[in-house]
């Protein structure tokens, strides 16, 4: 598994409060983990400031799964 | 409100160095709060700084333009990592180009919504941040009655203030859920350096139209503020607090 991954599957299990094995990259945010807006807003702020990177609104919107944020920040990550 | 409520708590005051963000910072710190005290310059923070000790209080003060997007945003992050929290935010930060409409420069009208508004979305997006992230928290915005009920020759005044009381529903509803509370307080007429030189005439006739007769006293919002930022206003929020002894009923 990737750092990016590992990464993100904590910082999720860890706003979630769910355990890291329920975080599987297919897993859907909203139907799977429970995520809301306000959830998402708050896992992408810290993912921003961990990966120090820059996710427009617009591109926020688009994600789906843990499997969407992984594959965005290692095509996006500095 | 009991002796301490706020101890253990962290607030930020913007315009900290006059009239009423004077006022809340001190009766904030009275309440147990760490208050950061932010305004333009440093030049009458010091002051405040030494005055919120000597009576046993804990304050830091820090020069922040509340314009500033960017620097808000470090701000909130630099109190929240030494702190270890953020509880409370007060937008008080404001000024006034006062003027009749049809003269108004548009240096006025931008300059006007650029601190009053702006500078308040800056604080909320900056602490609302770390309000989420630790799950709760409480905002005081200072709107005005003018922006309730209008004013001639303060159409950027009031649409700042208005703005702000929109800015302060709708957040209210956005972070709820996350045990985050939002209010405005909308002072009337109160004594500060904002409101000075007024002629008595002006005082006599103005006077006739607040139930109350008299001109309110930096805290008669400051306590209101403190109210609305503490405990004991837990069940309340998306409110605006007109504190104008009746002025607009």
């Amino acid at each position: 598994m990737s750092s990016v991954a590992e990464i993100v599957i904590e910082v999720i299990a860890e706003k979630m409060g769910v355990p890291k094995e329920d975080v599987k990259p297919e897993a859907h945010l909203v139907n799977d983990l429970n995520v809301d807006s306000l959830d998402q807003a708050d896992i992408v702020m810290e993912l921003e400031e961990k990966f120090d990177m820059s996710v427009s609104e617009e591109e926020a919107a688009k994600i789906r799964t843990v499997g969407d944020i992984i594959k965005y920040i290692e095509q996006h990550k500095s | 409100m009991s002796g301490r409520a706020l101890e253990g708590q962290t607030a930020i005051v913007t315009g900290a160095s006059r009239g009423i963000g004077r006022c809340v910072a001190i009766r904030l710190a009275e309440a147990g709060a760490c208050v950061v005290a932010v305004a333009r310059s440093e030049d009458c923070l010091q002051n405040l700084e030494s005055e919120i000790r000597a009576s046993g209080g804990c304050a830091e003060v820090r020069t922040l333009d509340v314009r500033d997007t960017d620097a808000f945003a470090e701000l909130a992050k630099d109190v929240f990592e030494k702190r270890g929290r953020l509880d409370i935010l007060v937008n008080n930060a404001g000024i006034a180009r006062d003027g009749l409409l049809a003269r108004m420069s548009e240096e006025s009208w931008d300059a006007v919504i650029e601190t009053n508004l702006k500078g308040c979305f800056n604080g909320c997006r900056a602490a609302a941040r770390w309000m989420i992230r630790q799950r709760s928290g409480s905002i005081v915005n200072i709107s005005s009655v003018a922006g309730v009920a209008g004013n001639a020759g303060q159409a950027n005044y009031c649409a700042s203030k208005a703005g702000v009381i929109g800015l302060t529903k709708s957040l209210a509803r956005e972070l709820g859920g996350r045990n985050i509370r939002v209010n405005a307080v909308a002072p009337g007429f109160i004594r500060t350096d904002m409101t000075r030189g007024v002629t008595e005439e002006f005082e006599k006739e103005f006077c006739g139209r607040i139930a109350l007769g008299r001109f309110g006293e930096v805290d008669d919002a400051a306590n209101v503020v403190v109210f609305l930022a503490g405990p004991n206003a837990g069940y309340i929020t998306g409110q605006v607090v007109c504190v104008d002894g009746g002025l607009v009923i």
